[in-house]
C-alpha cells in the first residue's frame, strides 16, 4: 500500500542551523509509530514539515501521496489532524465547541455545519468518552481531561493521520495510560494512522509496535521497540544507563520512592 | 453550530449560560426588534418632541410607502434632516465598533482587546487635534479636515504599529503587536498632550472628539462612513470561521485549515479601516467594542459566527440608546453615557458568571 505520509530525503534548516539532516520515513494507513528521542531531536520539528508549517530546504513530503507544498491548508487538515500541545482559550468555550473546531476544514465555509459535522462531534465525543464533560468550560478542566478534549478535536478533524507532540506531558500515570489505550484503540479499530512524538520510553515501546529514534536530526534506529531500544543505542543517543528503562518497566507500585541518577555520556 | 437544535441530554451549564440557549435567528430577531424600537424612540424624543404614531408615519412615509401626511412639514425636516441620520449613524458606529471589538479579540486572542487596542485611537485622536489647530477650513462632501486627518491617522497608526510588531514567524502570537501598539499609542498621546497644550480656546472641539459624539451627523458623512463599516464588517463575518480557528492558538488554528498569516492580515486590515471610519464620524465612543461582544458571548458563547452578527446588533442598540441619552442631557459627551452606564452594568454581569477570565 502507499504511504499515507511520506518524507524523503528531508533536510530543515533554521537560518543556518540544519534541525533534519535527510530524514527518509514513511508511514502506511493504519500503522501506530511512536517518535523517540532527545531533546532537540528535530522530533516536533518534522511533524511540523509534514503538516506542511515548516517547508524544507531539501527533499521531498508528502500526504497521502500528493506534495504538501501543493495543498491547501484545508486540504492538509483533511489528511492530517494535529492534536494541539496546548490550548489556552481566550474565552470561556465548552468542551463540544471545542471538539466542534475539528470540523472547521469540512464544514461548508458559508453555511457553517451540517448535520453530518453534529454527527462527526457527537461520534468523537462517545469515542473519546467525555461525554460527561461535554458542557464543561474546557478551561476548567484538569490536564488529563482536556488532553482527551482535544484527542477528540481530532479524531472530529477525521483525517487518515493522527499526529501528537508528546500527547502525555504533565499527565499523571493513569492518564498517560488511559491516553496510550486510548491512541492504540483509535488505531486498532478505526484504522486511523498514529504518528507520535513521545518521551517515555517505557510507554513507546510498550503501545507502539513501531519507534523512530532520531537524534541529531536523524533517523538513527527505526523498526520494532526491542531493535530500537537496545541498550548501547540507550546510551549513545540519551547518555544514560539502559537498566533505567528496564527498571521502570519493572517498577513495584507499592515501592518507596525511586531515586533515578543519570550518568554522562 | 446550533446547539439549541440538538438533543443534548448530557450538556448542563457549566459555562454559566444556559445549556439550551435560543437560537442565533432568534436572538438575532428579537435584537431587531429592539433596534427598531429603539430607532423610533430616539428619533421621536428630544427638544421638539414628535409624537411616536407621527415618527413611525414619517419614517414609513420616507420608505415609500403611502402613508398619509398629518404632520407638520417642520417635524418632517426635523425627523429626516437631523434626527435620523444621527441615529443611522449611532446604528453603524455602535455595531462597527462591536464587530471591530470582537475581532480584534479573536485576532488577538486577548479579552482586553478593543478596536482601540493597535492604536487607532491615538492616531485618530493626534490626527483630530492636529486638524483643530490648521486654521484653514475645507470642507468636502461635508467631511472638515478634522474626519480626514483622524481616519488617515488611525489608518497610519496601525499601518506602523502592524510594520513595527510583527515578526516571530508566521504562527507566532500577536502578544508582540499589542505590547508594539501600546508603545506607539503611547508616543502618539504624547503628541496629543502637546498639540493639546498648544490649543488655547480650540481644546474644547478636541475634548468633544475625544468623549465621542454623534451630535455632527448629516447624510454626507454617513454617505462616507456608512459603506466602509457596512462593507468591512461584512467582509470580517464571512470571515468568522477564522477567528473560531484561532480560538486554540495560531499552530492549532493553521492544522485546522486556516491559512493563519494571510487571513490574520486581511482581518487586522478590515477591522482597522471600519474602527476609523466609525472614529471619523463620531470620535472615539469607548467601551461598546469592548463589552458588545462580551454580552454576546456570555449568552451564546465563542462561536465567532454568532458573536459577530449579534455583538453588531447589540453595539447598535447600545450606542442608539446612549446617544439618546446623551441628548436628552443637554448634550453631554456620549462617551460618558457608554461608560457610565456599561461598565456598572458589565461588572454586574462578569460577576455573575462562575468562569474568570484568566488571561
Amino acid at each position: 500500500m502507499p504511504p499515507i505520509a511520506e518524507l524523503a530525503g528531508v533536510t530543515v534548516a533554521y537560518r543556518e542551523r540544519l534541525v533534519i539532516r535527510g530524514v527518509d520515513l514513511a508511514i502506511a494507513p493504519g500503522e501506530r509509530v511512536a517518535l523517540v528521542g532527545p531533546n532537540g531531536a528535530g522530533k516536533s520539528t518534522l511533524l511540523r514539515v509534514l503538516a506542511g508549517l515548516v517547508v524544507p530546504r531539501d527533499g521531498r513530503v508528502t500526504l497521502g501521496g500528493d506534495p504538501v507544498a501543493g495543498l491547501s491548508r484545508a486540504a492538509i487538515a483533511r489528511r492530517l489532524a494535529a492534536v494541539p500541545g496546548q490550548a489556552a482559550l481566550p474565552f470561556a468555550t465548552r468542551v463540544e465547541e471545542v471538539v466542534a473546531l475539528g470540523r472547521l476544514p469540512h464544514e461548508d465555509p458559508f453555511r457553517g455545519p451540517g448535520p453530518a459535522d453534529h454527527a462527526a462531534v457527537d461520534r468523537a465525543i462517545e469515542r473519546v468518552g467525555i461525554g460527561s464533560l461535554r458542557g464543561r468550560d474546557a478551561r476548567e478542566l484538569s490536564l488529563g481531561e482536556r488532553q482527551l478534549v482535544l484527542i477528540a478535536l481530532a479524531v472530529a478533524q477525521a483525517a487518515p493521520l493522527l499526529v501528537l507532540d508528546e500527547p502525555t506531558v504533565h499527565l499523571d500515570l493513569r492518564h498517560q495510560v488511559a491516553v496510550m489505550e486510548l491512541l492504540a484503540d483509535l488505531n486498532r479499530r478505526d484504522g486511523v494512522a498514529v504518528l507520535a512524538v513521545l518521551h517515555d520510553l517505557a510507554l513507546a515501546a510498550h503501545f507502539f509496535p513501531r519507534l523512530v529514534l532520531l537524534d541529531g536530526g536523524r533517523v538513527v534506529a527505526d523498526g520494532p521497540p526491542a531493535r530500537v531500544l537496545a541498550p548501547e543505542r540507550i546510551r549513545a543517543t540519551f547518555g544514560v544507563d539502559p537498566a533505567i528503562l528496564a527498571g521502570l518497566a519493572a517498577i513495584d507500585p507499592d515501592a518507596p520512592e525511586l531515586t533515578v541518577g543519570t550518568r554522562g555520556r | 453550530m446550533s446547539i439549541g437544535g440538538r438533543s443534548l441530554a448530557l450538556a448542563r451549564a457549566h459555562v454559566g449560560r444556559p445549556a439550551r440557549a435560543p437560537g442565533a435567528v432568534v436572538l438575532a430577531l428579537a435584537g431587531l426588534g429592539v433596534l427598531a424600537l429603539a430607532v423610533v424612540i430616539a428619533v421621536a424624543a428630544g427638544s421638539v418632541a414628535v409624537a411616536p404614531g407621527d415618527t413611525l408615519g414619517i419614517l414609513l412615509r420616507a420608505l415609500g410607502l403611502p402613508v398619509d401626511r398629518s404632520w407638520s412639514p417642520a417635524a418632517e425636516t426635523i425627523v429626516l434632516e437631523l434626527r435620523l441620520p444621527r441615529v443611522l449613524t449611532a446604528i453603524m458606529v455602535g455595531g462597527g465598533l462591536a464587530v471591530a471589538g470582537a475581532a480584534f479579540q479573536g485576532l488577538l486572542r486577548n479579552p482586553l482587546a478593543d478596536p482601540y487596542v493597535l492604536g487607532t485611537a491615538s492616531g485618530a485622536a493626534l490626527g483630530a487635534a492636529i486638524a483643530v489647530l490648521i486654521p484653514f477650513r475645507a470642507v468636502f462632501l461635508d467631511l472638515g479636515l478634522l474626519h480626514v486627518l483622524s481616519f488617515a491617522g488611525a489608518l497610519a497608526a496601525v499601518a506602523v504599529v502592524y510594520r513595527l510588531g510583527r515578526g516571530g514567524g508566521p504562527f507566532a502570537p500577536l502578544t508582540g503587536l499589542l505590547l508594539t501598539g501600546y508603545a506607539v499609542g503611547s508616543l502618539l498621546a504624547a503628541g496629543l498632550a502637546m498639540t493639546m497644550f498648544l490649543a488655547g480656546s480650540n481644546l474644547r472641539q478636541i475634548f468633544a472628539f475625544l468623549l465621542g459624539g454623534m451630535e455632527g451627523a448629516s447624510w454626507l458623512r454617513l454617505a462616507f462612513a456608512a459603506p466602509l463599516i457596512a462593507g468591512g464588517s461584512i467582509a470580517i463575518v464571512a470571515r468568522a470561521r477564522v477567528l473560531n480557528g484561532l480560538l486554540l492558538g495560531e499552530e492549532a488554528a493553521a492544522h485546522l485549515g486556516v491559512d493563519v498569516h494571510r487571513e490574520r492580515a486581511i482581518l487586522l486590515a478590515l477591522a482597522s479601516l471600519v474602527t476609523a471610519a466609525a472614529v471619523a464620524v463620531a470620535g472615539l465612543v469607548g467601551f461598546v467594542g469592548l463589552v458588545a461582544p462580551h454580552l454576546v458571548r456570555l449568552v451564546v458563547g465563542p462561536d465567532a459566527r454568532r458573536v459577530l452578527p449579534l455583538a453588531a446588533i447589540l453595539g447598535a442598540i447600545l450606542l442608539v440608546l446612549a446617544d439618546l441619552g446623551a441628548r436628552l442631557l443637554g448634550e453631554i459627551p456620549v462617551g460618558v453615557v457608554t461608560a457610565v452606564v456599561g461598565a456598572p452594568f458589565f461588572l454586574v454581569l462578569l460577576r455573575g458568571t462562575r468562569s474568570a477570565y484568566e488571561l
